[in-house]
C-alpha cells in the first residue's frame, strides 16, 4: 500500500466503517451477520482465550459459517478478572470466562439459534441474575469512554479499523487545517491535565516547548507505566496503539518536531508488539514518516524499550535512559520543554494524555471541557483493583464519587463477613482513603484534599483483612528499592523509613517509632531530588493520618487488629468464635490443624509453619 | 539498585561461547559510536548470553568504545539486568499491589520455602530462577505468577508448589 492523501483516508473510513455495521447494530455487509469480538489482552490471553479464539473459528469453519460469522480479537477489554471475555454483534452479549469446551455449544446454541448460552453470561455479584447485555452490566454502564473509545471494538492490529473509527481524522485536521498555535489553543481551551500523574496542563506544556528555541525538538511518550496496580496505558497500548501515534502526531506538528519516542517497559511484550505493528503500518500508510498525507510534514517515531526501573517514569530520568545512561533524574529548571532529551526542547506525556488528543481536536477543545468539574476535565481511567467484586479498567468523568466507582461499578467487597477499610489511590505517591472520605469526588483537587493524589489511576480496594502498617511498610520497600540512590535524603531516609515499618510489623516498635517517621517523611519530602522521594512518604503519612491506632495497636498492644502481621499473631484458635466448620483444618497444607466434627479446631505449633492459609479460610475470625 | 559485588577480576566464564562473543562483536559494531545505544546493545547481548558477567561488559566496552564504568553503570541500575547465571526457568511472582493484597507475598514466600532459595536467587541445580516483579500490569487477574513467558493467573499459594513442578 503506497502513502495515502486525506481523500483516500476518507474512502479507507467509509469502507471500514461499512464493515463494522454490525457492532452498531446495523446489516452487515454482504452475507456477515454476526462479529465475535473476543478479548486478546495480557489478562484473558493469561487465561487461554487465543486457544478459544482458534476453537472457534474452527467450529465456525466446520460448520461452514465462515461467510456469515467473523471472529475478530480485540485489545484488552479492561474487564481482565472474568477473562477471557467476548462481546457478541449486533445484540452486544458479552460472554465471560469463556473456555475451549463451551465452543461448540456457543456456536450450536448462539451462533446457529439464535439462543445464547446462560451459563456463560456474565452474573452479578449482588443480585446473582445473569445480565446479558453489555450495555446493562452496572461495570460497563456507568463508564463514558474517551480514551478507552475504540475498547472492545475493534481488531487492534488493523490500521483500517481505527480509520474505520474515526481514527487519523484528527491528525489530519490538525495537519491540514490548523496552525500549531491553532492546535495548542484547542489543547488549553480543553483544560487537560497529564494523565500521569501530576496533573500539569497539557497545554501549557507544549506552549512551552512551541516557543522554545531550536531546530531540533522531541515528543515522547511515557509508557513506563511502573506504578504497582496500574495498568491502563498497558491496555491502551494494546487494543488502541493508533490513539497514542496519532496523539504524538499532532503534538509535533504544535512543537515543530520530527522525531518521537515511546518509552515503554520490557515488561510489556504485547504492548510494544501492538504499538511496533500500529508503527509499521501508518509508515506504510504514510502517516508516519516523510511527507504525511502531502501535507510537507514529516515525523519519525520509534520504540524505545525500558529496563526495568521504577525512577525512569520521572521525565528527566527517563530523557537519560533514552539517552543509554544511568536513568536517574535531574534538577529542574530547566525543565524539559527547554532542554529536554539530548539537551533539546522536549514534551513528554503520558499514554492516556496521548490517547485524548485526537479527540480533543476532533471534537473541539470546549467538547472536552465540557465534562468534568471546574479544575478537572474530560475523563479519568481508574484501575480498580483489589477487594472488589469487579476488578477493572473503569473509564469515568472527572469529579464522579469514590463511593460511586467502589460501589455501584465495582459492585462492593467481595467476602460477605469482610468490611472496606480503605482504598489506596495513587500507588506509591499516594495514600489511602478510609470509609468516613468516600464521597470524594475524583478530581486532582479533592483527591489532594482527603491526603491522597490522582496519581496515574491506581485504585485498590482493601478489605479489613488489610493491615495498614503493612500497607505503608509495603509501598516504603517499593519506594526503597525503587531510589535510583542520587539524593542521600530519599536513599538514606527511605532506608530508614523501612527499617522503623519492618520492626514495627515484627512486633517490636515503640511509640517513639511513630514520631521518628513523621520526621524521617518531612525531611524526605523537602530534600529529594525528584518526585519519587517528594511523594515517597505520602503513604505513610496518610495512613498515620486515619489509621494511627492501627500504629499504636503494633507498639503498645502488640496486636495487628487485621490479623496480618505474623509475627503478632499466636495461631490459637478462640474456642467460643469456633463455629467447628472445619474449613481450617481442609485446607491446612501441613497438617497442623486437628478438628473433628461439633468439636472446636487446635491448632499444633510445632507443625505449624504461619502461612495463614487458616486465617484467610476462617470466616469468623476464630483464629488469633 | 543495590548491593556491592564482588569484583575481584576473572576469566570469561565457560559458559560464553566463542560464538556467542562473536554475536556480542557483531552486535556492538553494528552501534559503534550510536548515542543511546548502550541499553538497547546490554539487551541483545544478555538476550544471547544470558546473563552480563563482568567480563563479557569489559568485551562489550571495548568494541563499543566506552569505557567500563559506564557499562557497569547501566547494567548494575536496571533490575533487567543479570549479572549472575541464571535458572533454564524464571519464575516471577508479580508483587504489585494488587497482588499483594490477595495473597502474592504468601505465594513467594511458599516458592522461597519450596525451591529453598531466597528471591533473586537460582537453585543450585540452575533449574530456577525466582525473581519478584513489581507489577506486570495485569492486576484484574491477581495474583500473577509469569513462569517463563507464561502469564498465570489468580496463582494462589496452595497452587503455586504444583505449578512450578510442572517446569522441568
Amino acid at each position: 500500500m503506497s502513502h495515502i492523501s486525506i481523500s483516500d483516508l476518507g474512502e479507507i473510513q467509509q469502507r471500514s466503517e461499512r464493515a463494522q455495521a454490525l457492532r452498531h447494530g446495523q446489516p452487515g455487509v454482504g452475507s456477515q451477520r454476526m462479529h465475535l469480538l473476543i478479548c486478546g489482552g495480557t489478562g484473558c490471553q493469561a487465561a487461554g482465550s487465543l486457544a478459544v479464539m482458534n476453537a472457534l473459528r474452527a467450529e465456525i469453519a466446520k460448520q461452514g459459517l465462515e461467510e456469515e460469522i467473523a471472529v475478530v480479537e480485540t485489545g484488552c477489554n479492561g474487564f481482565c478478572a472474568l477473562g477471557p471475555v467476548m462481546v457478541t454483534y449486533p445484540e452486544g452479549i458479552f460472554y465471560v470466562n469463556l473456555e475451549e469446551s463451551d465452543v461448540a455449544e456457543l456456536v450450536e446454541s448462539h451462533c446457529k439459534n439464535g439462543e445464547p448460552v446462560e451459563r456463560l453470561l456474565y452474573k452479578d455479584p449482588s443480585t446473582k441474575k445473569r445480565i446479558p447485555h453489555m450495555r446493562d452490566i452496572p461495570f460497563f454502564a456507568l463508564q463514558r469512554l474517551i480514551a478507552l473509545k475504540n475498547r472492545s471494538m475493534l481488531d487492534a492490529e488493523s490500521i483500517d479499523e481505527y480509520i474505520g473509527r474515526g481514527g487519523y481524522q484528527g491528525m489530519a485536521k490538525a495537519l491540514k487545517e490548523m496552525s500549531p498555535e491553532d492546535i495548542v489553543a484547542e489543547v488549553k481551551k480543553s483544560g487537560l491535565r497529564g494523565r500521569g500523574g501530576a496533573g500539569f496542563p497539557t497545554g501549557l506544556k507544549w506552549e512551552f516547548c512551541q516557543k522554545a528555541v531550536g531546530d531540533t525538538k522531541y515528543v515522547l511518550c511515557n509508557a513506563d507505566e511502573g506504578d504497582p496496580g496500574a495498568f491502563m496505558d498497558r491496555s491502551i497500548l494494546e487494543a488502541d496503539p493508533h490513539s497514542v501515534v496519532e496523539g504524538m502526531v499532532i503534538a509535533a506538528k504544535a512543537i515543530g518536531s520530527h522525531h518521537g519516542y515511546v518509552y515503554c517497559r520490557a515488561e510489556y511484550p504485547l504492548a510494544v508488539h501492538r504499538l511496533q505493528l500500529a508503527i509499521d503500518q501508518a509508515k506504510q500508510y504514510g502517516l508516519l514518516g516523510e511527507n504525511i498525507l502531502d501535507t510537507g510534514f514529516d515525523f519519525d517515531l520509534r520504540i524505545y524499550q525500558g529496563a526495568g526501573a521504577f525512577v525512569c517514569g520521572e521525565e528527566t530520568a527517563l530523557m537519560r535512559s533514552i539517552e543509554g545512561k544511568r536513568g536517574m533524574p535531574r534538577p529542574r529548571p530547566p525543565f524539559p520543554a527547554q532542554a529536554g532529551l539530548w539537551n533539546k526542547p522536549t514534551i513528554l506525556n503520558n499514554v492516556e494524555t496521548w490517547a485524548n488528543i485526537a479527540q480533543i481536536i476532533t471534537n473541539g477543545g470546549d467538547w472536552y471541557a465540557s465534562i468534568g468539574t471546574e479544575g478537572s476535565k474530560g475523563t479519568k481511567v481508574f484501575a480498580l483493583t483489589g477487594h472488589v467484586n469487579n476488578i477493572g479498567l473503569v473509564e469515568v468523568p472527572m469529579g464522579t464519587p469514590l463511593r460511586t466507582i467502589i460501589y455501584e461499578i465495582g459492585e462492593g467487597i467481595p467476602k460477605k463477613h469482610r468490611k472496606f477499610k480503605a482504598v489506596q489511590l495513587g500507588g506509591p505517591s499516594g495514600g489511602c482513603i478510609p470509609e468516613e472520605h468516600l464521597d470524594t469526588l475524583c478530581d486532582y483537587e479533592d483527591i489532594a484534599k482527603a491526603g491522597a493524589i490522582m496519581g496515574s489511576g491506581g485504585m485498590i480496594v482493601m478489605d479489613d483483612s488489610t493491615c495498614m502498617v503493612d500497607m505503608a511498610r509495603f509501598f516504603m520497600e517499593f519506594v526503597q528499592d525503587e531510589s535510583c540512590g542520587k539524593c542521600t535524603p530519599c536513599r538514606e531516609g527511605t532506608r530508614r523509613m523501612l527499617q522503623i515499618l519492618e520492626k514495627i510489623t515484627e512486633g517490636k516498635g515503640v511509640p517513639e517509632d511513630i514520631d521518628t517517621l513523621e520526621e524521617l517523611a518531612e525531611m524526605i519530602q523537602q530534600g529529594s531530588l525528584c518526585g519519587l522521594g517528594q511523594t515517597g512518604p505520602n503513604p505513610v503519612l496518610s495512613t498515620l493520618r486515619y489509621f494511627r491506632d492501627e500504629y499504636m495497636a503494633h507498639v503498645v498492644d502488640k496486636k495487628c487488629p487485621a490479623r496480618s502481621c505474623v509475627a503478632l499473631l499466636e495461631f490459637k484458635v478462640d474456642v467460643d468464635k469456633c463455629k467447628q466448620c472445619g474449613l481450617c483444618f481442609k485446607n491446612c497444607p501441613v497438617d497442623a490443624i486437628s478438628w473433628k466434627k461439633k468439636e472446636p479446631a487446635s491448632i499444633d505449633l510445632d507443625k505449624c509453619i504461619k502461612c495463614k492459609t487458616c486465617l484467610d479460610n476462617c470466616k469468623y475470625d476464630a483464629i488469633y | 539498585m543495590s548491593l556491592a559485588h564482588d569484583l575481584t577480576p576473572v576469566s570469561m566464564p565457560e559458559d560464553v561461547t566463542p560464538e556467542m562473543l562473536a554475536g556480542i562483536d557483531e552486535i556492538c559494531a553494528a552501534n559503534r559510536g550510536k548515542p543511546g545505544a548502550l541499553i538497547p546493545v546490554l539487551q541483545k547481548c544478555q538476550e544471547l548470553v544470558g546473563y552480563l558477567p563482568v567480563p563479557v561488559q569489559e568485551h562489550i566496552a571495548d568494541k563499543l568504545g566506552v569505557p567500563g564504568q559506564e557499562v557497569f553503570g547501566v547494567t548494575t541500575f536496571y533490575s533487567f539486568f543479570s549479572m549472575k547465571p541464571r535458572g533454564r526457568h524464571t519464575i516471577r511472582v508479580c508483587m504489585g499491589t494488587a497482588c499483594y493484597v490477595r495473597g502474592g507475598k504468601e505465594v513467594l514466600e511458599r516458592l522461597e520455602r519450596h525451591l529453598n532459595i531466597p528471591v533473586d536467587t537460582t537453585t543450585e541445580d540452575r533449574r530456577f530462577t525466582l525473581e519478584q516483579v513489581r507489577c506486570l500490569g495485569a492486576c484484574g487477574v491477581a495474583p500473577v505468577v509469569v513462569a517463563d513467558q507464561d502469564t498465570h493467573r489468580k496463582v494462589m499459594a496452595d497452587k503455586i508448589v504444583d505449578l512450578v513442578e510442572s517446569y522441568e
